[in-house]
């Protein structure tokens, strides 16, 4: 199968190319971008006049609900939901139920994902430790030769800083990077949404700052001794930002992420007690969000995803406090991370490095490049498509998405993944 | 799930659910003192009915344990000749795995026409609210540490009845504010009433985050903050709260923050002292000051019966 894709305007982030160009594939991959090869009869054409090819999303924190949770979504729906919204590779974090701590569980997960159809890419974090109870290491080695991209103890404690910097120092000497979530769990207590006036206006129970720095400044401090490449995930404090801003300063092989919700929303939006916008780490306040956004900016957060939690219906519709943390995120983030570009935080080229050539390389996915040679994982992006978000359109099963009713002017349109269009 | 901004009042502005004392207007809370005086005689009388509520069923759904509270709830239904259903959900329905809105709406299938619920989350009173059917109401008896507001407009009666004007008030609350509904529903309850000044006065473990962006003083020295007020509110320290991390031990809290009558010395001669109950004698209140002359903790007790009649029969109105 031969496409082109004509007449758009091709956003190549690693080589800072940004012209309208043609793109033409053959079978799975890129084989020219720009002069149309020899010989070639193209079989499908798709006109993409006055919009954006740009590499395929990735998105480095998805879960996916399986195994274990296929009451909430499931490996097909979700990989599907990803690819309709211009989501190429998703990266699955490992705390389903059982947990992703055995070469076994990657493999079975690989296997549902071919019979489901590779929908999108799949890459999996492994867990730092078995089960995910921060005290015996998981077999990384095992897990990284099924494909393992990284390992994490995703939101759960480690038992005590020693195993933690074992940990770290094993998984650098297996070249693996690990994820970390910044949490001090006695900080974190049973709260549910910021420390701040609104937490003390509603007596919801308070999740402090220094939840997240307190963890923060040991976690650095453990990259420093033991040099273990670190990826701090779902960053969302502004001193946070200025934390990891002074450790890639002095040279630490540090990278941060931060959730798309976190760019956009703030504890004030909590609102009536909308369960919705109870995620972990919570919503902060205006001076967070915009420290993120500097963060961004500056490149201190290098790439921003998701951390998409589907939910059933029941899972939110508690009061608040007992109600599950998480948002469903795969349907808005591309149109939230474009209004990045319309608010003029970032610039159409920054954001497209943010949202794929940036993901790829922190865990080297062969991803985020519209080159000849590589996979063609393409996202076509109408930026003049006004539209609202409305739950009957959601395509994660997770109906759990705070931007429902949401006016977006950037949608994706199309998304080719490994040369197929996704349907 | 998101939920609608205030549908505590209809659309004609009468109260229809009575969830938080944050979103009403003077003018209502002013109602709910007035009609809540006019049935403070009741009481007295040798028959203690008023026929308001006749024909309804009222079904007190307290999630959380309560003596006090659900009494006068039950009590004001009965003197409004409401029929009244007690559920113990903490042993029943809940504990077999039953969700919140399924027992709800198990219990609105038996025609219930208003509910009173207490329960340990912060929210549930308004999540109650916008699951119930269009004729039944829901009354706050406190969720989590957000809001009581039947109690503190009984601690409003109380206050009116011994000084009147609120704008010229100096009000000082005093204990473990971070956890308490109580506090937060007479804080805003003082401020819609213009109170003059309203302080709280707490160690800075039982003081919540920005707590002065609920429109008060803070105070970490007793000696300060009671200095001339007109109005004490002590309140309760919970068991748990009392040795640990948050405070050493009572009687430390006792040293710093209990209110002995050296203490209410310096206050206003004239000033009240008020208590939601239940006390912790020698905790946070010394036994002399708990019985003396200025403590009108048992009044707001009667006056609870009162504002909950008030509160019952305006919703009764508004559903009419």
């Amino acid at each position: 199968m031969t496409t082109l894709i004509k007449n758009g305007l091709v956003i190549n982030p690693v080589t800072g190319l940004s012209e309208c160009l043609d793109v033409y594939i053959e079978g799975n991959l890129i084989i020219s971008v720009g002069e149309k090869p020899n010989d070639i009869n193209i079989e499908k054409e798709i006109d993409a006049k006055d919009c954006w090819v740009i590499p395929g999303i990735v998105d480095i924190k998805v879960r996916i609900r399986e195994p274990g949770y296929t009451h909430k979504a499931t490996l097909a729906s979700e990989t599907k939901a990803a690819a309709l919204n211009g989501i190429s590779t998703i990266c699955i974090p490992p705390d389903s139920s059982p947990v992703v701590d055995n070469a076994a569980i990657v493999t079975q997960l690989h296997h549902t994902n071919q019979r489901a159809g590779n929908q999108s890419h799949i890459y999996v974090v492994g867990a730092l430790t078995k089960n995910l109870n921060g005290e015996i290491l998981a077999n990384m080695a095992s897990l990284k030769e099924r494909g393992c991209v990284a390992v994490t103890n995703s939101i759960y404690p480690m038992q005590n800083n020693l195993i933690q910097r074992q940990a770290m120092e094993y998984a650098s000497g297996l070249d693996l990077t690990v994820v970390i979530q910044p949490i001090d769990h006695s900080l974190l207590g049973d709260g549910c949404a910021n420390e701040g006036a609104f937490a003390t206006r509603y007596g919801l129970a308070p999740i402090p700052e220094v939840a997240e720095t307190a963890a923060l400044a040991k976690d650095i401090e453990l990259v420093a001794q033991t040099g273990a490449k670190t990826h701090f995930g779902q960053i969302s404090c502004a001193r946070s930002v200025d934390m990891i801003r002074q450790a890639k300063k002095q040279g630490l092989p540090i990278t941060a992420d931060c959730a798309i919700h976190q760019l956009f929303l703030t504890d004030q939006d909590i609102a009536q007690f909308d369960t919705d916008k109870h995620v972990i780490p919570p919503l902060r306040s205006q001076r967070d969000l915009e420290a993120l956004r500097q963060g961004l900016v500056d490149g201190t957060i290098d790439c921003i995803c998701s951390d998409h939690q589907p939910h059933d219906l029941d899972a939110k519709l508690q009061p608040f406090p007992s109600s599950e943390a998480g948002m469903s995120g795969l349907d808005s983030l591309i149109p939230l991370a474009f209004k990045l570009v319309e608010d003029g935080v970032l610039t159409k080229e920054q954001l497209v490095k943010t949202m794929t050539s940036n993901p790829a390389d922190i865990f080297n996915l062969p991803a985020g490049k519209i080159e000849k040679g590589e996979l063609a994982d393409i996202c076509i992006i109408n930026p003049d498509e006004l539209f609202v978000l409305e739950e009957e359109s959601l395509r994660s099963e997770g109906k759990n998405n705070a931007f429902i009713n949401w006016s977006f002017s950037y949608k994706a349109v199309k998304t080719i993944i490994a040369g197929r269009v996704a349907k | 799930m998101s939920y609608k901004s205030n549908i505590q009042v209809t659309n004609s502005g009468q109260l229809k659910h009575f969830l938080s004392i944050e979103g009403l207007s003077p003018s209502i809370l002013t109602q709910i003192l007035d009609t809540a005086e006019s049935f403070t005689t009741i009481g007295d009388r040798s028959v203690k009915k008023v026929p308001l509520l006749r024909g309804k069923t009222v079904a007190n759904l307290f999630f959380e344990n309560s003596t006090r509270t659900r009494s006068t709830f039950e009590l004001a239904a009965q003197r409004l000749s409401a029929d009244i259903l007690n559920l113990d959900v903490q042993t029943s329905s809940t504990k077999k795995g039953e969700s919140l809105l399924d027992t709800l709406h198990n219990l609105q299938a038996m025609q219930i026409d208003m509910f009173v619920i207490r329960h340990s989350d912060s929210g549930s009173a308004q999540f109650f609210a916008s699951h119930v059917e269009p004729g039944v109401s829901v009354l706050n008896a406190g969720d989590g540490q957000h809001s009581h507001p039947t109690q503190a407009m009984l601690d409003m009666l109380t206050i009116r009845h011994h000084k009147q004007d609120f704008t010229k008030l100096r009000v000082a609350i005093v204990g473990d504010i971070k956890h308490s509904r109580v506090a937060r529903s007479q804080i805003h309850a003082l401020n819609t009433l213009s109170t003059g000044e309203v302080r709280i006065v707490a160690p800075k473990t039982l003081l919540p985050m920005d707590a002065e962006s609920l429109g008060v003083k803070v105070y970490t020295d007793i000696k300060k903050g009671l200095k001339d007020v007109d109005v004490v509110i002590m309140l309760r320290l919970q068991k748990e709260r009392m040795e640990g991390a948050l405070l050493p031990s009572e009687a430390e809290y006792f040293k710093l923050f209990g209110l002995s009558n050296e203490r209410l010395a310096l206050a206003h001669p004239e000033a009240i002292v008020m208590h939601p109950g239940p006390a912790n004698r020698g905790v946070e209140i010394a036994s002399n000051v708990m019985d003396g002359m200025q403590s009108v903790i048992l009044q707001q007790v009667t006056f609870g019966i009162a504002v909950r009649m008030a509160v019952m029969s305006m919703i009764v109105g508004s559903n009419e």
